[in-house]
């Protein structure tokens, strides 16, 4: 199929109007914020070099945190804070989506501000400044009449580099809830879906170049004395803001908001709950791509309504449990521990999605490997690949001691490259999943666990408290419960995982439908 | 005689020295000003009467630009007193005293992002004057210092010459219709033709409209040329004051020599140039 004609380009212009409104509307808020405190601070520190330099430091430091950690270092930290809010004050707010994504990218958006700020104020001439005392001017006169004035187009600068910075890392602020730009390229990335990737790196892009346009525009024509350029650059943004907000206005928050974290069969699952709840006359949308622990938080505040997680991720994450239950009790045990925090664990899809040592066929049949027992004798000189999560879980801990594992070497892996990578011997074994259909695909063995070091992961929707007597929502979901195996789950994640027309999350829930609906 | 020598002459026959006014418009009075240990200014002690000007000269460094800031409070005095007007500087609002004296800045001063018109009013409007009135004084001041109102009205100073831009800091140190003005080497970065336009210009104002001058500058020539009266600074100190004719009586080498550069210019200009008949 061309790539022209490829009916994705159409789903993700679908997307386009929410994407773009959510990214344009937090980039805004953002740097109103960061303006609203880096212009004072740069007026307040002019002349004053001592402040003025600790505040300079600490900016910088800001910037050389990367994109992705400060946006993610904000969301546990707004969780602290709105724990102390409700300990105290007996109010909360939400810790998920845009506040943290707003303050974290306003933090980011400051250091230009600042520094263009400080450089603009001190470059004027300083004979300039005696002769607006000279004609009358008091400092505050001044500083509006004339430093202000003459200072502006190299704020402007900064406050154009700064825009630019903060339109581009807001596309990392997908993994803690804010919708963004980024979905196209975390969810393309997570499900191979180049053309998503492709889709939303133009369209940041895009966005990006046509804002630093317009600023230039503003910032020449305050540098030219033109009121024309000024006056066209204003209009353009307001008609760029206003034309990517409008849309997105007004609509209703009432609908359901389906969690799904960052790889792709969760991608499948919240597509498949999205369209259950819609079929039964529910809103619902997909807030694809959060955390592992975010999500979960985010459930346990309300912000989203439900997901799917796995037995054995909650056992050992959030229950910090150590030792390994059989599967039904662990089940129950993990059931009862949620309802303390009022989460309806409403039940098993019917598969489980366990961590599992996988490695070639035909590598493992040639040194006789069958558990992994059989492995320890040979890790000294294998490398072992994991998603990022993997190598820092209790699971890992638990596994090299009940086996005595001791890797040559272990390495982090975007998950779906990690089978390509096996397969290719690029790495000797992977912390793979067991619904993972490209095990198949590539010829790949899972091997066995006979210590029972990995706990069962069963597939298991959670509902917020907020819909724990929801009883059309349960009724919705219901029908899918015990209804998905484990091969018919690995044959829709094999499909999300191709590149082709159908393999759209949306396309493989639907096919997924299809195939457990009428069981 | 030559080319330069009868200007100089009629402009100092023209003027005569007056009796003193009991008080002065300006009065230092054992003013001191130290920068760290340098003595910026060190015991000075100067009247200014009304309808007076007087040049201070002295080479840079001299002090002469610090003690004429010391009047409109841009600089602080460390000692001795200042009155304008009569009254102490010190017991006057900094911001008041600086709206009701005139100042025209070396090179301009003009603020670059407002019109030759936003620039001119810009005092009053501090004074918070209505627009019609500012607007009309505006017109009033580019035809007093004869800039042409359709050319130069909205322009930028970054399009007028060196010359204009002066003409424009002359009518803006106006606008307020103070009784005093004061001007830091307001000449001194101009071609020669202009300078010599622009100082008499000036002059002929000073005179019409009954100001009180004090003007800076390091050119003893542009100074027996302009003032009635003339103060020589030399590090810190206030070397000699009087007309002309007062200083050549002084006894301080330095005041001396810097009378004579003057005469002696015109006698090298003379002797190397044709005489006025052949030109």
């Amino acid at each position: 199929m061309s790539l022209f004609t490829d009916p994705r380009w159409g789903e993700a212009l679908s997307h386009l109007p929410d994407y773009l409104g959510n990214h344009v509307r937090v980039s805004l808020a953002a740097l109103a914020l960061g303006l609203a405190i880096s212009l004072p601070l740069a007026i307040l520190t002019r002349n004053r070099p001592a402040p003025r330099a600790v505040l300079l430091a600490l900016a910088s430091i800001v910037q050389t945190v990367p994109g992705l950690a400060l946006l993610a270092l904000f969301y546990p930290l707004l969780l602290a804070a709105a724990s102390v809010t409700l300990a105290w004050f007996g109010v909360s707010f939400s810790a998920f989506g845009f506040l943290p994504a707003m303050l974290a990218l306003a933090l980011y958006s400051m250091l230009p501000v600042l520094r263009n700020g400080i450089t603009g104020l001190n470059g004027i001439d300083p004979a300039l400044i005696e002769a607006a005392k000279g004609v009358g001017m008091t400092a505050r006169q001044s500083l509006v009449m004339v430093e202000l004035p003459l200072a502006l187009p190299v704020m402007m600068a900064g406050i154009r580099t700064a825009a630019v910075w903060v339109i581009g890392t807001a596309t990392l602020s997908t993994p803690i809830g804010q919708t963004s730009l980024g979905n196209y390229i975390f969810a393309g990335l997570q499900t191979q879906n180049w053309v998503f990737v492709l889709f939303g790196c133009f369209a940041s892009a895009l966005l990006a170049l046509a804002v630093d346009q317009l600023l230039g525009l503003i910032e020449s024509g305050l540098r030219l004395r033109s009121r024309t350029r000024t006056g066209l650059g204003a209009i353009g943004i307001a008609a760029l803001v206003g034309a990517t907000l409008v849309p997105t206005m007004g609509r209703s928050s009432q609908s359901y908001v389906v969690g799904a974290k960052t790889f792709t069969e969760q991608y499948v699952l919240s597509a498949l709950l999205r369209d259950r709840l819609q079929a039964a006359g529910l809103p619902a949308t997909a807030r694809s791509g959060l955390g592992s622990s975010v999500i979960f938080e985010a459930l346990k505040a309300g912000d989203v309504d439900l997901y799917v997680d796995y037995s054995g991720t909650l056992w050992a994450n959030q229950l910090h449990r150590t030792d390994i239950k059989p599967r039904a009790e662990l089940l129950a045990d993990l059931k009862t521990a949620l309802a303390k925090d009022n989460i309806t664990m409403l039940g098993e899809l019917g598969f489980e999605n366990a961590y599992a040592l996988v490695m070639p066929r035909k590598r493992a049949e040639a040194l006789g490997i069958r558990t992994i027992a059989d492995l320890a004798a040979h890790t000294s000189t294998m490398s072992i690949a994991g998603d990022y999560e993997f190598f820092s879980r209790p699971e890992w801990a638990a596994l090299q001691k009940a086996y005595g594992l001791s890797f040559r070497a272990q390495r982090q892996m975007q998950p779906d490259f990690m089978y390509a990578a096996v397969a290719s011997g690029e790495v000797d074994v992977i912390a793979g999943y067991t619904s993972d259909g490209l095990i198949a695909k590539y010829d790949l063995v899972t091997l066995d666990d006979p210590r029972h070091a990995i706990p069962p992961y069963d597939a298991i929707l959670l509902l917020a408290p907020k819909r724990a007597g929801d009883e059309k929502l349960q009724a919705a979901l219901k029908p899918l419960l015990g209804k998905i195996d484990i091969a018919t789950m690995r044959e829709a994640n094999l499909r999300a995982a191709g590149n082709d027309a159908n393999s759209s999350p949306d396309a493989v829930a639907k096919w997924l439908w299809e195939k457990v609906g009428q069981r | 005689m030559g080319l330069v020598t009868p200007a100089l002459h009629g402009r100092v026959s023209a003027v005569s020295p007056r009796p003193m006014p009991p008080r002065p418009m300006i009065g230092y009075a054992h003013v001191t000003k130290n920068f760290g240990l340098l003595k910026a200014v060190d015991n000075v002690s100067l009247d200014v009467a009304e309808g007076e000007f007087v040049a201070i000269v002295g080479g840079s460094g001299s002090g002469k630009t610090t003690l004429l800031r010391l009047a409109n409070r841009l600089i602080e005095a460390d000692g001795g007193s200042i009155t304008v007007e009569g009254g102490n500087v010190r017991s006057v609002d900094p911001v008041a005293l600086r709206r009701r004296i005139g100042y025209v800045f070396q090179s301009g001063g003009l603020f670059p992002h407002l019109s030759v018109a936003d620039n001119i009013g810009i005092t009053p409007k501090l004074l918070g004057e209505p627009a019609a009135a500012i607007s009309a004084r505006v017109d009033e001041l580019l035809e007093l210092v004869q800039l042409d109102r359709a050319a130069h009205h909205d322009r930028l100073p970054e399009a007028l010459s060196g010359g204009q831009r002066q003409r424009v800091g002359v009518a803006r140190a106006l606008a307020a219709k103070p009784r005093i003005v004061l001007m830091d080497e307001p000449f001194g970065a101009l071609d020669p033709l202009t300078r010599d336009a622009l100082g008499d210009d000036y002059r002929s104002l000073h005179r019409s409209l009954g100001l009180t001058t004090v003007m800076i500058t390091h050119d003893m020539t542009e100074a027996i040329l302009l003032a009635d009266r003339i103060a020589v600074m030399r590090s810190g100190k206030l070397l000699a004051q009087g007309t002309p004719a007062e200083l050549s009586k002084s006894s301080d080498s330095y005041v001396l020599e810097l009378l004579r550069t003057p005469r002696r210019q015109v006698e090298r200009l003379n002797a190397l140039l044709p005489q006025s008949g052949a030109a």
